[in-house]
């Protein structure tokens, strides 16, 4: 029924198009230049976070060589977030980042802030045509909205063929312009967490509060460059390496994450707003290889990152095709990612060192490794239409960096596994 | 990990002057047939990839090589 309906979306739409133009609507008169693409996902994290993302984007052929693409993405957040805080042999209690509300942790249990919930809409255009005979620019844009975030960015490329249209050298630029509000404002660097219950009303707690805060939003710009070379190898082997730079400046820092202050015996004594540098130079390195293996298709990629945070990252992906019959085929698909952490990441900090000058305890920029194992399923429908299901498991291990666990925090996981299911129904008509 | 990256840059450097040395690279016009089939393209899935990049840029330290690495969302 639903994939009716998916079918039956593509020639609506010409004939509402048709309409607009006030022409006889004829199945397939102006849309037969458009491809769509749709495809919806949900992720979810046992015990944390959820999601649904949803896409569906559209290609216009303009002819001679002319193409627009669009894009929607809707995507929807909700579930629990592991604050940075470490876990407690008792009961803990935290103020949700806004300042308004509390929730309380139990024995040996990782803290997580369960407040999460946010709604996203994307929207995004590019423009590509030749430029002469062998050269091929584009040009777009794009526009993420949610609660408290706003992103706007332009991007352009230019791409170059030589030899016979068998080595391709591109150079792509993105500009983004990104602004944070989060709920609250924007805790001063290493300011506390209070608690409601430490002041006698609810007057002394909001000026209290109020005087962690020192602005309301904040902004980050990133600039980024990518070199890309393509080379077809042979018949049946196709290359690709790309050389990316990306500098990001202003606000880094996770609003919501915290770093706990503990005493000699791992007791947290206090727990301090995380506080990251606001520039940050990303260079990666990345080699793709497409190959046809007896009527299989083989892709095959390995990324090397680097940055001035420190942290440098080995990422192998896999895919392979296997046709299944005539119509079908199945993909197995592995991905395998290794990251060293930033170098200001701490899973937390002892009372008697004197504070850093940044300091993470956001495992996502510690020590870990992470794999998704996964496959999808696709079918060749009528009209060259392809229906495809794809399902994995991810799972992210962080690790121990060689830092000692003092007193109680012996005794609970500081470095927890977090494992998340992915399912994605895509449809191309 | 300087010494990783040292060999990383002279490992692509190697293949880059192997690619442009070899003359013998490379098909003819008449010789695409699999190359122009729709599971060769580079990208050939682009909204799985896209939706990969989204979920990986929220929960991993990197991100971006295959395109852009970007923000766009304030994902935690």
């Amino acid at each position: 029924m639903q994939l009716k309906q998916l079918a039956n979306i593509s020639a609506a739409l010409a004939a509402a198009s048709c309409a607009l133009l006030g022409q006889q609507a004829q199945a397939g008169t102006v849309l037969d230049d458009w491809q769509f693409n749709s495809a919806i996902l949900l992720y979810n994290e046992t015990d944390r976070v959820s999601a649904g993302e949803a896409i569906l984007t559209a290609r216009g052929d303009f002819g001679d060589d002319k193409f627009l693409n669009l894009g929607l993405v809707v995507d929807a957040l909700t579930g629990a977030s592991a604050t940075g805080a470490v876990a407690q042999p008792y009961v803990q209690s935290f103020t949700r980042p806004s300042g308004r509300g509390s929730y309380d942790v139990a024995p040996g249990v990782t803290p997580l802030d369960d407040t999460f919930h946010d709604t996203r809409v994307q929207l995004d255009a590019s423009w590509e045509q030749p430029l002469a005979p062998n050269w091929r620019v584009s040009g777009g844009g794009h526009l993420s909205k949610e609660y408290d975030y706003l992103s706007m960015g332009l991007n352009g490329s230019v791409a170059r063929d030589f030899n016979q249209k068998n080595t391709t050298v591109s150079l792509g630029l993105g500009y983004s312009h990104d602004t944070i509000s989060p709920e609250g404002g924007i805790a001063k660097a290493f300011a506390p967490m209070l608690l409601r219950s430490s002041y006698v009303d609810d007057s002394s707690y909001q000026a209290a509060f109020d005087a962690t805060r020192d602005r309301a939003d904040d902004t980050k710009d990133t600039l980024d460059m990518l070199l890309g070379l393509t080379q077809v190898i042979n018949r049946n082997w196709l290359m690709q390496v790309n050389y990316s730079l990306s500098m990001a400046d202003g606000y880094m820092t996770d609003p919501f994450k915290l770093v706990s202050v503990v005493n000699s015996n791992g007791e947290v004594q206090q727990n301090l707003y995380e506080t990251r540098p606001d520039q940050r130079t990303k260079h990666s390195l990345y080699w793709q290889n497409k190959l046809h293996l007896s009527g299989s298709f083989l892709d095959a990629s390995y990324r090397y990152m680097w940055d001035d945070w420190e942290l440098t990252s080995h990422t192998a992906d896999v895919k392979w095709r296997l046709p299944m019959g005539d119509s079908w085929y199945v993909e197995p698909q592995f991905r395998y990612y290794q990251q060293s952490a930033a170098e200001f990441y701490q899973p937390f900090i002892l009372q008697t060192e004197p504070l850093p000058q940044y300091i993470s305890a956001d495992y996502r920029i510690g020590k870990m490794n992470t794999y998704t194992v996964g496959a999808k399923f696709g079918t060749k429908l009528a009209q060259g239409n392809e229906l495809s299901f794809r399902i994995a498991l991810y799972q992210q291990t962080p690790e121990n960096d060689g830092i000692t666990a003092p007193g109680v925090l012996a005794d609970v996981e500081l470095y927890e596994k977090v494992t998340a299911v992915m399912a994605q129904l895509s449809y191309s008509f | 990990m300087k010494l990783t990256k040292i060999l990383s840059a002279g490992v692509i450097t190697l293949l880059l002057s192997q690619l442009s040395a070899c003359s013998t690279l490379g098909v003819k016009p008449w010789e695409r047939d699999v190359l122009a089939k729709e599971e060769m393209a580079l990208n050939s899935a682009p909204l799985d990839s896209r939706l990969d990049d989204h979920i990986y840029f929220s929960k991993e330290g990197s991100s971006g090589g295959r395109s852009f690495a970007g923000g766009g969302c304030g994902c935690n």
